[in-house]
């Protein structure tokens, strides 16, 4: 039967990372932060709690390759196709307003987000004058980002999400395939920074029109999620856009008054003021 | 006996849809105790599956931090793993496929018997693989009450008979016997 953590190793185990690394997890939802630690120990056969205590206090590397193993990395191109044609057809026209739009992706992984943005930008004639910021805790999907290099065995899903989404291009056009990988093409990443940020512990840093934060506020627990929204609510400019993760909801947030829905089904939201 | 369990939670894969609409069929409206459903479904594809069950109960896909409501009937939405917290909120979980599926029973499974331990009930349907196994055992371990669907009777049996092979004291019930448990025991 499945092996557990107990309350008291768990806190101790939060504590060691956060003195010993800076990383605070003390704000993630303990399921699923217990389950991947344990997920953890099992593939780099630790077979005790006080092992991975005392290999945690001695031993950094171990700690960097955990990172990797508990933060949920997974992520896909054109993920949920009808967020990706609400965007094109009702935010990106309100943000070509704008001589110069900034956006944010809060909690990027592996890229595949951010390149799918750039292409609806690409194709709404905007990328030209818009910055990409991507950002995440983690720094090995930042450096797999950076490559923009994805399995070519991914591209049939993503082709047909890219289609659902409304995309008229051959999707082919956008990455020139090698082996078992395609290059997203260098244009498309040219606007895109990618760099280390902590929603937890790192602050505001800039202003955008729109921030697209998905998938990441449902590793957090409440406290945190407000945490959270606060930051974006300050790095957003009036009236900009924050895009969530479709079964995300600011429903459950006391800051949830701040913000006014424009698209309840896909998680798009507005700054009020 | 009555009022034994505070929640009751169904897993199903392949061949499950046709005994789980029975199932639902005969449950009252008004449960005292919340019903979640986890199906296996195709990813990234809009499903029917959703809109058929609702034609026979009124059944919500819950949000991510939504609290676990008595009355209520859930399914669990496509492509995420559904857990339950220890404050009985719901937590939607984009990891990794486990046993080739998002969302796994066995993560939910595993969830319900950690917060709900002896006042859990879950139930196992036809399938064609070993999701839930696990789950249903983990289940039982915390002194839940773990149900598979007789085997002979369920269109895909590996996945009730995994469970039964993995851990004792598994209760294996037709379809009929289900609902029947479901009314004089819960
Ligand atoms: C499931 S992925 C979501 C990827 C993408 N946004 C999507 O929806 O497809 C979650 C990402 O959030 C990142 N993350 C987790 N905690 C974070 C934090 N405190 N600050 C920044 N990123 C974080 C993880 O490293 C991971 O890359």
């Amino acid at each position: 039967m499945k092996e557990d953590i107990s309350a008291v190793d768990f806190l101790d185990i939060i504590n060691i990372v956060k003195l010993q690394y800076g990383y605070d997890f003390a704000g993630y939802v303990q399921a699923s932060l217990k389950r991947r630690i344990l997920r953890f120990m099992s593939r780099t056969n630790i077979s005790t709690v006080f092992d991975l205590k005392h290999r945690l206090i001695n031993d950094s590397e171990l700690f960097t390759h955990m990172v990797q193993y508990i933060t949920v990395n997974v992520t896909e191109m054109f993920r949920d196709p009808r967020f990706y044609r609400t965007l094109r057809e009702e935010v990106l026209p309100k943000l070509a307003a704008y001589p110069n739009i900034k956006i944010w992706h809060a909690g990027c992984s592996t890229g595949e987000e951010v390149f799918s943005m750039a292409i609806l930008l690409q194709e709404a004639g905007l990328l030209s004058r818009t910055k990409l910021y991507a950002s995440d805790l983690n720094p090995m999907n930042l450096e797999k980002a950076a490559t923009g290099i994805i399995p070519l065995d991914n591209m049939k899903d993503y082709t047909y999400n890219y289609i659902q989404s409304g995309g008229l291009a051959d999707f082919s056009n956008y990455y020139t395939a090698r082996y078992d990988n395609v290059l997203i093409k260098k244009e498309l990443r040219k606007q895109i920074n990618f760099f280390q940020h902590n929603l937890v512990t790192d602050t505001v840093f800039n202003e955008f029109q729109l921030i697209c934060c998905r998938n990441v506020f449902i590793y957090f627990n409440r406290e945190l999620q407000n945490h959270v929204l606060q930051l974006f609510y300050d790095s957003l400019s009036s009236r900009g856009y924050l895009a969530m993760g479709i079964r995300e909801s600011m429903r459950f947030a006391n800051i949830h008054k701040q913000y006014e829905t424009v698209h309840a089904q896909e998680k798009i939201y507005r700054r009020k003021s | 006996m009555k009022g034994a369990y505070d929640i009751i939670t169904i897993g199903g894969s392949a061949g499950s849809l046709s005994v789980l609409t029975m199932l639902l069929d005969a449950l009252p409206e008004n449960m005292r105790m919340p019903v979640v459903i986890v199906l296996h479904r195709l990813r990234n594809v809009e499903s029917e599956m959703g809109r058929l069950l609702s034609a026979t109960k009124k059944i919500r896909e819950p949000e991510d931090k939504e609290p676990v409501k008595d009355h209520h009937f859930y399914l669990a939405p496509q492509n995420y793993h559904l857990m339950i917290e220890a404050d009985k909120t719901f937590m939607l979980d984009y990891s990794e496929l486990v046993n080739y599926s998002r969302p796994a029973i066995d993560m939910t499974f595993s969830s319900v018997a950690e917060v709900y331990g002896h006042r859990a009930l879950c139930i196992l349907l036809s399938g064609a693989n070993k999701d839930g196994a696990e789950g249903l055992c983990e289940v039982i371990a915390a002194g839940g009450t773990g149900i598979a669907q007789d085997p002979q009777t369920a269109t895909f049996e590996a996945m009730p008979q995994s469970a039964i092979d993995l851990c004792r004291d598994v209760k294996i019930l037709t379809i009929e016997e289900i609902i029947k448990f479901i009314f004089f025991e819960t």
